[in-house]
């Protein structure tokens, strides 16, 4: 969610402005007559390869084009075969797969277990570089076992290991990426999926076109969009200009205030997603020598900030405040928690309890948030006599000066990979590694053994004694899940999907 | 005259190497590059890989060497955003950049120029007062909105011209307008002032009195004289236009070398960042040392006493 460049207010209203009063000539018209979907980004995509990649634009083009050996139906939540047809785990470490037949790579070649093999075994190896080591690391070996089955030895018991080969972890051709590698394949990008890369200007252009041999029985079949055309067009003004007048069919992340202004000359439409906003307290900041060490301290800061008001004025769409240190879509994420309603006085009790009836000052950095939320919490503790030193940076230098426990307050978001599972978001804060500045060790015995169960049951309890236990300690502040407006030509139809991946082979023309 | 370019080159040389050694600590000093290229979702386990893959684990100057070393032989590395070599991604960059710069620079020159001119023969004349409304309309309103008006008009009610993008050379026509309308300003007004103290001096008065027309009075005498400062700023003019513009290049959907090299800097893509400043700094003291040389070769007195 990086603002890169972005020119805001006054300009999208002059810009709607003259549109409205000069009356567009012509009603936008798609490009339905060539079936070309013309996409544009604000930000550039990353290279082809989903391993060494983690900007959502270049991984949405990269599941156009490669599959995974299985597929989640966000739908229902259920696990669905893909290139695998069938799999079972046949010991605590073992999985086993029955592959797919008949399954034809964009460049011809046949999909067989040679493909699965090389290349899940490249990808764990620590010289490939995969860019999230999470996602592969719990991979041991991959052996072959005949033509169309594969066995997965595992190097650790992992609960997220299904919903990692659930499309996350693509097969490339064995041939082509062992001869040509990461960089090859980026180039020349050859998979399985609905569509086949034709051109492409890395970061500035892509053509893919619907792929005609796409395997029956795919859960990404039923493609009826011949082109897609891709672009990256910086300057969101300019994206509403383009989409306006008829030249793109679809754009995506526009701040609420503008899909309002958007609305009724285009489809705008908001879905929620699995990213979360959050104000992080570090107990362990500062070796512990801040007022956030107090429970007290940290319950009152949640009382005092009036997040309906910062949900409703700079969220919007289908955005809620959050009691919850996790997105209730998440598996996982128990909801029967220690709520803190808006109530300044308590909070003013709670800091006199704690002896700062005079209140403190603190500092808090916020990266990848809108100022104006960052200032509406400094001006809600404010009236309950606490001065935040706001400071805004970007993720990296904020995240490391979190790990460098330099900070009592960080406020940002996480997207948990958009994975409806908790433990992608709970462990890495509050599983005692590098970014858990709270180091409580029973939270973090908990969520080790839910991580590593392969017991739903077992999971889910922990999960929620997790939860539970973070909400009552105020570890965190939750603040809103996110939600993403997207702006689509009113011939087309496309639904959005909570973890961000637009799936364009579903779209289709009015 | 060779000591005399000799003595820029080192100059210039030197001038190169303190931009390349003062940006290359910039970049480490506004945060950890390994947690800017892991991303947002990056653990920190992902961040050390990085560190120690990329090498940032280094001492800063050895760092700092190692790519000095490899960029004296040509080897500018790899871009660590794209995986390629950052020569193949400049190279796919410039091209938009450089046709974009060169064109406005010559519009704004060809207007300019005569504007300047015109505006000091007849000062408050209403040519003069039209090219101060220009000049200031110019600095005052803000480019992307001028940007954005210029594609609301043209591109979207009118429809004459692309909205954004290079594809054909229609693309080019609104960003060459809004870019050199910057551009004239400047100038402009340095054209003007010069000209009004060159027509007060003794030897335009004295090339009207023996009867020359008053077009060769300025074209021989006056102007010769008047365009020794323009020379100077144009250089730098040129310089900014062919560093491309992130506010023209973001709006236009242009991706040139001046978004190329903020998109960059944001990602931490440091040795994309390096190459583009090495290029840009080595661009401007090659400008200003053309623009140095050409007025010497205009105005004698510059050559230094020998």
């Amino acid at each position: 969610m990086t603002q890169t460049f972005s020119i805001k207010g006054l300009t999208t209203l002059a810009v709607l402005a003259a549109s409205t009063a000069l009356t567009l000539g012509t009603p936008a018209v798609a490009d339905k007559a060539s079936n070309t979907l013309n996409v544009a980004f604000a930000a550039e995509p990353e290279p082809l390869d989903t391993y060494k990649i983690a900007g959502r634009q270049g991984l949405i083009l990269a599941r156009h084009i490669y599959d995974g050996l299985l597929y989640k139906n966000l739908d229902t939540g259920e696990i669905v075969p893909a290139l695998a047809e069938s799999w079972e785990f046949t010991g605590p470490l073992t999985m086993e797969f029955t592959l797919r037949q008949g399954v034809k790579f964009h460049n011809g070649a046949d999909f067989t277990a040679d493909d699965v093999v090389e290349t899940l075994n490249t990808v764990i190896t620590p010289e490939y570089g995969t860019r999230y080591s999470i996602s592969v690391d719990w991979i041991d070996s991959v052996e072959k076992l005949d033509e169309y089955k594969v066995r997965i030895n595992m190097s650790k018991p992992f609960a997220g290991a299904v919903e990692m080969l659930a499309d996350a972890l693509p097969i490339y051709p064995h041939a082509f990426f062992a001869e040509n590698g990461s960089a090859g394949i980026a180039a020349t990008p050859i998979g399985t999926g609905p569509y086949k890369l034709v051109s492409q200007e890395p970061g500035i252009r892509y053509e893919m076109e619907r792929f005609e041999d796409h395997y029956e029985g795919s859960p990404k079949s039923g493609a009826t969009i011949d082109k897609i055309s891709v672009r990256t067009i910086p300057e969101m003004n300019t994206q509403y200009a383009e989409l306006m007048s008829g030249s793109l069919d679809w754009i995506w992340r526009i701040p609420p205030d503008q899909a309002s202004r958007l609305e009724g000359r285009v489809q705008i439409i908001s879905a929620p997603i699995m990213r979360i906003g959050y104000v992080g307290f570090a107990p362990e900041a500062m070796d512990g020598d801040t007022p956030i060490a107090d429970k007290r301290v940290r319950q009152a800061l949640i009382h005092a900030t009036n997040r309906g008001a910062i949900v409703d004025a700079f969220a919007g769409g289908a955005s809620e405040v959050l009691n919850t240190p996790c997105n209730p879509a998440q598996f996982g994420c128990e909801q029967d928690v220690t709520a803190y309603e808006y109530d300044p006085e308590k909070a003013k009790a709670l800091l006199a309890e704690a002896g700062y009836e005079d209140g403190f000052k603190m500092e808090m950095v916020f990266a990848a948030m809108p100022r104006p939320t960052a200032e509406a919490v400094a001006a809600d503790l404010a009236n309950v006599g606490v001065t935040l030193e706001l400071n805004e940076q970007q993720y990296a230098s904020g995240i490391g000066k979190w790990r460098a426990k330099e900070l009592p307050a960080f406020f940002s978001n996480w997207g948990s990979y958009g994975i409806g599972d908790t433990a992608f978001i709970l462990s890495n804060f509050f599983g005692g590694g590098a970014d858990d500045l709270v180091q409580d060790a029973e939270l973090a015995t908990w969520l080790t053994e839910a991580d590593t169960s392969s017991d739903r049951d077992v999971r889910a309890k922990n999960y929620s004694m997790a939860v539970k236990k973070i909400a009552e300690e105020a570890y965190w502040m939750p603040m809103y899940n996110f939600n993403v407006n997207y702006g689509l030509s009113n011939d087309l139809n496309f639904t959005p999907h909570p973890d961000e991946f637009a799936r364009w082979w579903g779209a289709s023309w009015k | 005259m060779l000591s005399f370019i000799s003595k820029r080159l080192l100059v210039a040389l030197l001038v190169c190497l303190t931009v390349s050694a003062l940006s290359f600590g910039l970049m480490f000093v506004s945060g950890d590059p390994a947690i800017a290229i892991a991303g947002a979702g990056g653990r920190a386990e992902d961040a050390e890989a990085i560190r120690q893959a990329y090498g940032f684990d280094r001492p800063l100057v050895v760092q700092y060497l190692d790519w000095i070393g490899s960029a004296l032989t040509g080897n500018l590395g790899q871009s660590i955003y794209f995986n390629v070599p950052v020569t193949e991604i400049i190279g796919n960059r410039a091209g938009v950049t450089l046709a974009l710069g060169f064109i406005s620079f010559l519009v704004a020159l060809v207007i300019a120029v005569p504007l300047g001119v015109a505006a000091a023969l007849r000062p408050n004349g209403w040519i003069d007062r039209l090219a101060l409304v220009i000049a200031v309309s110019g600095q005052a309103i803000p480019s992307f909105w001028l940007g954005l008006m210029a594609i609301v008009v043209f591109g979207v009610w009118y429809g004459w011209v692309p909205i954004s993008g290079a594809d054909t050379w229609q693309g080019y026509i609104l960003p060459v307008i809004v870019l050199s309308y910057y551009a004239i300003p400047e100038l402009m007004r340095i054209t003007r002032s010069g000209m009004i103290d060159v027509l007060a001096t003794d030897y335009v008065r004295a090339a009207k009195a023996k009867g020359l027309p008053m077009h060769l009075v300025i074209s021989r005498h006056a102007l010769r004289n008047a365009v020794l400062p323009l020379v100077s700023l144009a250089a730098v003019q040129l310089g900014q236009l062919l560093s491309g513009s992130i506010v023209i290049e973001s709006v236009f959907a242009l991706n040139g070398l001046g978004r190329l090299a903020w998109e960059s800097l944001l990602r931490s893509d440091l040795p994309v960042v390096q190459a583009i400043i090495l290029i840009l700094s080595l661009l401007y003291v090659l400008l200003t040392m053309l623009a140095d040389i050409l007025n010497a070769v205009l105005d004698p007195r510059l050559r230094g006493g020998s």
